[in-house]
């Protein structure tokens, strides 16, 4: 939220998780937490509050949605993404920065602003942030440009990526491109005292996009 | 079970942990015998975790005001003004033994609990860093219990949202069977706006909210007051259960409540749970109160009156309100999913009354649970006088490099990425420092102000001499903020000692609150809370003594803080608190002696207050005036680790100038204190600003642009080569099949 006020000097509404109708958006942003504690598996839960029908309906209107983290479980319990997020290769919890690179995908706002092969320097922390799909399936996504971001340069530990993904995968888009789950944290790089900016400057053309 | 109301004698006190005096005191103050649920609540307030019997009346000698103090200790934290109309509300809190029985649950309870401490007073909590003893890395248990705790701190921490930024984690034997694990909490309020304890108004409801409560931890308190032996693996079921998720409700409703303005008072249910919380309260208000226990929310069925009030289930608050204001308060409860239940009332008549089955369990007078705890001048022995270690005791021929190397390697100075990588240090994005740095800095939302914390003690140095240990773990902290750029403004303290029954333990216990005391004192850093945990023993073996200090500092504008990996290559690098022609150095009791010495105990460096004073506060001006470009405490390792750490923390290395006199190990490795090591840009700038200001300081060398560190003309090693000794440790530890 003070991510988005950041950049736009505009005030995102809060929507509470029990509300049945949402109101037009150029953007709804479901960010990470632990919703319900993640005690079951993650996401499965809040996927399934009250408001997430009116969340698929604006979706269904070509509404763009991005999911962060627990948005990104969140997402892909709901089947609003492809794939899904199961415990980190390690089986611990990590918090750190990784480097990602920008993929050619297909049309969207996500992806529209930034150049194809750009590295972002954005931090990750989760505990199941390791994308797994079907073989087939991640040939498809590859295909259809639905991956937006890998993980690229390996870990401190010599290992390819921060969780075990699959192809590397931080980020994958929804068929039509509206729709965006992440793991990395956007809002975390948004200053210089951050340690750096790489966030806000996806959020901003992502922004750019929607709001053109 | 037998009937609650039948009456106790003193084998079921003496089980409860009561002595005879104290169980002949409760009959005397009763006028009666007590029953089952009334000796409970005895045992539990007269508990050492509770009534602080050993250790209250040295406490009493701690500098505990200064103009920046709003609240000292007493209450469930200690608040100071940070400026800005704020508030800065923190404490330290052990949770030891729960955490050796069961990690996870230990650790992560350890964190909801000292969360719970923090916003009961309006809080909201910004910052979580701990103070972490395990034993020997090669330990049959230790790898178990390391990737318990580290895990329970950040699944509790990482659930609730709250960062955990910083800490420190030791290794030693003496912690094999008894390891310690405290936890800090830092919260902001606006000063005008802090809440207490003390119940208000007789006939005002009382308000239970928060989780059920079941049949764990019962009798916490009194575990945690005994030593540890073979059996206490039976006392698994007096763990509690951690719910961050429950915890982050209970939290955003308490604040959401607060600021309505219908709270009077509100006390956290931590250890002993509903007893010390309706106590404290009451007793604070010069009140008594009466309680249905038939009211209270319950997870399990036939709870009796002393399991109710001596259950320790975590996520629960006891809160005093108006009584308009029941209706609104019940509706922000209902929002978050917690129950609320009102189950009884604040009176005039100074009692506790507790009802059961609409029959009467408890009706006891509450000031002598509090002012008639028991307080005890253990005997105490005269601390023993230890020998100096000289640095040519010690033979040795290696280069500087390969010493360097063996010392970086190895567990006491490895790199902590393994364990604070498992901690999310970032969320709420206002950390500007995390784990790795001197101290963690914290930004106040939406202002340029930020908060400076760490957490520190040198266990080593308090077993060698108690009053310079506990002197050391304040001057080490006041580095740490300063190195910086901070102002440091208190302190909050966790006491961690063997039975204080013993003379020995006890001198350990006086020598170091004297010597932290006489720190704080000319530091200017008050304790503003605290913690005491004595009995860390098992099977009669005592843990290396651990008095942790807590520091926060302040700093008007984070953009100025520095860090402490060199910036820049060419920049030159200084120490300063050191003279010109020094070329030895302070060995006892250093890391370097455990490594190459012999294993005696030997006189721990010496402190000076008035130059760690005067060095740190050149340090900060010199960091605030952008002459500093970065800076690091000089401590375990001494010298020559600082200047490795600097460079493994940057993209660059060093070319250091050694003296070409004596045996050079004193000089690298010595522990001497009041030091710091600093790079600058501007370095005739920082020299004659440390001239003006009659400041010792020693240029020896200059960063370089090749990752590599040299020694001279002719010892040099790779950066690389340290890092990867360096990063390799624990994870390599961690993995070790047996």
């Amino acid at each position: 939220m003070v991510a988005i006020e950041q950049l736009t000097s505009r005030r995102p509404a809060l929507v509470w998780h029990k509300e049945a109708t949402l109101e037009a958006a150029d953007l709804v942003i479901i960010p990470g937490g632990f919703s319900f504690g993640d005690y079951l598996r993650c996401g499965a839960l809040a996927g399934r509050s009250p408001i997430m029908n009116a969340l698929l309906d604006h979706a269904a209107r070509g509404g763009a949605v991005l999911g962060i983290c627990n948005g990104f479980q969140i997402l892909t319990e709901m089947a609003m993404v492809p794939g899904v997020l199961i415990r980190n290769a390690g089986l611990k919890f990590t918090c750190r920065n990784v480097d990602l690179q920008v993929c050619e995908t297909v049309a969207s706002p996500f992806s529209s602003g930034l150049a194809i092969q750009k590295k972002l320097r954005i931090p990750v922390a989760h505990n199941e942030g390791n994308y797994f799909a079907e073989p087939n399936e991640l040939e498809k996504l590859n295909s259809e440009g639905q991956i937006i971001f890998r993980y690229v340069n390996g870990d401190s530990f010599g290992l390819p990526n921060p969780n075990g993904a699959a192809d590397n995968i931080a980020g994958v888009l929804s068929k039509n491109g509206r729709v965006l789950g992440m793991m990395p944290h956007p809002e975390r790089a948004m200053l210089n005292l951050h340690g750096g900016t790489d966030g806000a400057h996806f959020l901003l053309k992502s922004l750019e996009a929607l709001l053109s | 079970m037998t009937s609650e109301l039948e009456t106790m004698n003193f084998n079921n006190a003496a089980l409860m942990g009561l002595s005879r005096s104290e169980w002949d005191l409760v009959n005397k103050r009763l006028g009666r015998v007590p029953n089952l649920c009334e000796l409970g609540i005895f045992s539990a307030m007269w508990s050492e975790h509770c009534s602080y019997k050993s250790s209250k009346k040295w406490l009493k000698t701690l500098p505990t005001d200064g103009p920046q103090v709003i609240e000292g200790p007493g209450e469930n934290a200690g608040a100071v003004d940070i400026g800005g109309g704020l508030a800065a509300i923190f404490k330290i809190e052990s949770h030891n033994h729960p955490s050796f029985i069961e990690p996870y649950q230990g650790a992560a309870t350890g964190v909801g609990g000292i969360l719970r401490d923090v916003f009961t007073m309006g809080a909201r909590p910004i910052a979580l860093l701990n103070a972490l003893r395990f034993g020997q890395a090669d330990h049959a248990k230790t790898r178990h219990l390391v990737s318990g705790v580290v895990s329970g701190i950040g699944g509790y921490g990482n659930c609730i949202g709250i960062p955990t930024v910083g800490g420190e984690v030791n290794f030693h034997k003496s912690y094999n069977g008894n390891i310690l694990v405290n936890a800090m909490a830092v919260g902001l309020a606006n000063k005008d706006r802090i809440f207490r304890s003390a119940a208000t108004g007789p006939g005002n409801p009382v308000i239970y909210v928060g989780a059920k409560t079941g049949r764990d931890g019962i009798h916490g308190a009194t575990m945690a007051s005994t030593e540890f032996s073979e059996e206490t693996e039976s006392k698994r079921p007096t763990v509690q259960v951690g719910d961050p998720f429950s915890g982050k409700l209970l939290m955003e409703a308490c604040l959401e409540l607060m600021a309505q303005g219908s709270v009077l008072s509100i006390q956290d249910m931590g250890a002993a749970g509903l007893t010390s919380s309706s106590v404290e309260m009451a007793s604070k208000g010069g009140l008594g109160m009466e309680i249905d226990l038939d009211l209270v929310p319950a997870r399990e069925k036939n709870m009796s009156a002393y399991e109710l009030m001596l259950s320790e289930s975590q996520e629960r608050m006891l809160m005093v309100l108006k009584p308009s204001a029941t209706e609104t308060a019940r509706a922000v409860f209902d929002k978050w999913d917690l129950d609320f239940m009102p189950i009884g009332q604040v009176t005039k008549t100074g009692r506790l009354i507790l009802l059961k089955d609409g029959v009467k369990a408890c009706d006891i007078p509450i000031n002598p649970l509090v002012d008639d705890a028991p307080e005890y001048n253990r005997p105490h022995v005269d601390a023993p006088v230890r020998a100096q270690l000289a640095s040519t005791d010690i033979a040795d021929s290696r280069p500087i490099s390969q010493t360097l190397k063996l010392m970086l390697g190895h567990v006491d100075l490895a790199s902590r990425r393994w364990i604070y990588e498992q901690y999310d240090s970032q969320v709420m994005a206002d950390t500007i420092a995390g784990p790795g740095g001197d101290a963690a800095l914290i930004r106040v939302h939406n202002s340029n102000r930020g908060i400076a914390i760490c957490t520190d003690c040198t266990p080593r140095y308090v077993e060698a001499d108690p009053k310079t240990g506990g002197a050391q773990a304040v001057a080490e902290a006041y580095r740490n903020i300063s190195a910086i750029g901070a102002t440091p403004l208190a302190i909050t303290n966790n006491l961690n000692f063997g039975n204080p029954e013993k003379p020995e333990i006890m001198t350990q216990l006086i020598d170091s609150v004297l010597g932290m005391g006489d720190a704080a004192r000319k530091l200017d850093t008050p304790v503003v809370s605290g913690n005491v945990s004595l009995y860390n023993e098992t099977d009669g073996q005592a843990i290396q003594p651990c008095p942790v200090i807590g520091m926060i500092g302040v700093i008007e504008d984070v953009e100025k803080a520095i860090g402490n990996g060199f910036t820049s290559a060419g920049h030159e690098i200084f120490v300063v608190g050191q003279k010109d022609d020094k070329n030895d150095g302070w060995l006892g009791a250093s890391i370097y002696q455990q490594h190459f010495g012999d294993s005696k105990i030997y006189a721990p460096p010496p402190i000076n207050l008035a130059a760690e004073k005067a060095h740190g506060s050149f340090v900060r001006q010199q960091v605030l005036k952008g002459n500093i470009d970065s800076a690091h405490d000089i401590s375990d390792g001494g010298l020559v680790v600082a200047v490795a750490e600097m460079a493994i923390k940057s993209s660059f290395g060093a070319e250091i100038e050694v003296p070409n006199l004596g045996q050079l190990n004193g000089w690298a490795f010595g522990e001497d204190q009041a030091r710091f090591l600093v790079s600058a840009a501007n370095s005739s700038a920082l020299v004659a600003a440390a001239k003006k200001s009659g400041i010792e300081i020693t240029r020896i060398g200059k960063v370089s642009n090749t990752r590599e560190l040299k020694f001279g003309s002719t010892d040099a090693i790779s950066i690389e080569e340290l890092v990867a000794t360096y990063e390799n440790c624990i994870p390599s530890l961690m993995t070790k099949k047996n």
